[in-house]
């Protein structure tokens, strides 16, 4: 195998996760006739919604000194007063 | 604000010493030219714009892309960003070695060889555009596209330079310049157009719900027949100038070759205007898109396969001039027939100026109409 094709181990992109079976069943029925193929997929829609919610906030992605420098370039352009 | 896409602005720029050293490594390293989209892409991943990205895709990322649209950290994700090289010269590049991509024989950044790998260009361009179709400029962009990829972060040592830089903003200003005006919700606007007033008035209307408007057109390379840029930013600077609020709309280009991905584009563009702190995005009839290819709400009803995305978006149906109402409506609220609307085609109104004439006022500003009516070229050749 030349360099090019060489490839690294792949991460595993799906795991399994247990939930009771009347839930299963239940999602299983309000799906039908919707987009989503599988209550996989239906349970991944509804954690990825959650949990994209639920993220807590980061800091400001820059220091003061970064915003005076930038503030002054956006003065200088006349975006600002 | 928003967060960044994935939490945390990206900041590839070197600085300082850490420049300087990197200016002098360049020039005993391998070097990569690079064509002027690589350039562009390398300058958004360096500023954030194309944030949580720290470099070019590896092959796991690229097929998760391409498979899942999402990143390999499940960020969603739908355009590929590569560097692609000829077979020949990717034979002379080890990876773990440090490369010097230059553009226009200058250096533009450095870039740790991480993975070189072959890539299918056929499954890149099918799922990325949704046909094969060498009419479509991304299939045949993609078909002349070097047979190797090259992944790895980068450290940007130059800022490719342009003509229209006053107006270009990175995440960082945009995101300072929104606090400053103390906007909380922000509505992002993707434009490769000069405004009609269906533009202003999607705008406006987005605008009624929120604090401020971020107009950002594209710049960079287009189709033949597409307008200049000049004449866009001119067009748009006279537009806000005598129709809108000052603190209420700003305007900033992006440097960006479209891929007129259509409905993937779409996603793609809101990612990047949350990157500049947009709460909303607009998503008008068939956006991002090329001749027939996509359905024209195929782009919003993308979507719904993103619950997670964290930037609204508005989705608009067409804005047509009613007769009979006397005024820009659209078919939600306007109870008259197709005899009375006319259309904003901007097929329409490149043919009346390409005939040296001048669209009516229900159609555009006038004192937009004069501004491309007067430049010598309005048109890319």
């Amino acid at each position: 195998m030349n360099q090019e094709t060489k490839k690294k181990p792949k991460q595993k992109k799906f795991t399994t996760v247990s939930i009771p079976t009347p839930l299963f069943k239940k999602v299983e029925e309000r799906i039908k006739g919707t987009g989503f193929t599988s209550v996989s997929s239906y349970v991944t829609y509804v954690l990825r919604e959650i949990v994209a919610e639920e993220e807590e906030e980061t800091e400001e992605p820059f220091t003061k000194e970064d915003e005076e420098r930038v503030k002054a370039r956006l003065r200088a352009l006349g975006y600002i007063d | 604000m928003p967060k960044p896409h994935g939490g945390k602005l990206t900041n590839r720029i070197l600085k300082g010493e850490n420049r300087k050293k990197a200016i002098k490594t360049a020039t005993s390293l391998e070097k990569v030219e690079i064509s002027k989209t690589i350039a562009t892409d390398t300058e958004n991943i360096a500023k954030g714009t194309f944030s949580p990205l720290q470099g070019f895709m590896n092959q796991e990322e690229l097929e998760n892309v391409l498979n899942h649209k999402r990143l390999l950290n499940d960020l969603p994700w739908t355009i590929p960003i590569v560097l692609d090289v000829p077979q020949e010269k990717a034979k002379n590049l080890r990876e773990g070695d440090d490369l010097a991509l230059y553009f226009q024989n200058k250096p533009l950044a450095l870039m740790h060889l991480e993975q070189k790998y072959k890539f299918n260009k056929e499954e890149f361009a099918k799922k990325t555009f949704g046909t094969l179709d060498t009419a479509h400029p991304g299939v045949t962009k993609t078909r002349q596209m070097g047979n190797i990829l090259l992944a790895g972060k980068i450290g940007l040592i130059n800022e490719p330079k342009g003509p229209y830089d006053r107006y270009k903003l990175s995440p960082m200003e945009t995101r300072v310049l929104f606090k400053e005006k103390d906007w909380r919700t922000i509505v992002g606007f993707q434009t490769r157009n000069p405004p009609h007033l269906g533009h202003e008035y999607v705008q406006k209307t987005a605008l009624t719900f929120v604090d401020g408007v971020f107009i950002n057109p594209v710049i960079g390379k287009k189709k033949k027949g597409d307008f200049e840029d000049e004449v866009i930013l001119k067009a748009y600077n006279v537009l806000i100038e005598n129709y809108y609020l000052k603190d209420r709309a700003v305007m900033s280009i992006l440097p960006f070759e479209m891929r007129y991905a259509g409905p993937r584009e779409a996603i793609f563009h809101a990612i990047i205007r949350k990157n500049f702190g947009c709460t909303h995005f607009i998503v008008g009839r068939d956006h991002a898109g090329i001749g027939n290819y996509y359905g024209p709400y195929e782009a919003q009803e993308i979507f719904e396969e993103f619950p997670d995305l964290d930037i609204a978006p508005l989705f608009f149906k067409s804005f047509f001039y009613c007769k009979k109402c006397g005024g820009v409506t659209n078919e939600k609220a306007c109870p008259h027939s197709n005899e009375e609307h006319i259309i904003f085609s901007g097929t329409k109104i490149r043919t009346i100026f390409s005939k040296g004439e001048m669209p009516p006022k229900e159609l555009m500003r006038t004192e937009v109409s004069q501004v491309i009516a007067e430049h010598p070229n309005p048109f890319v050749k």
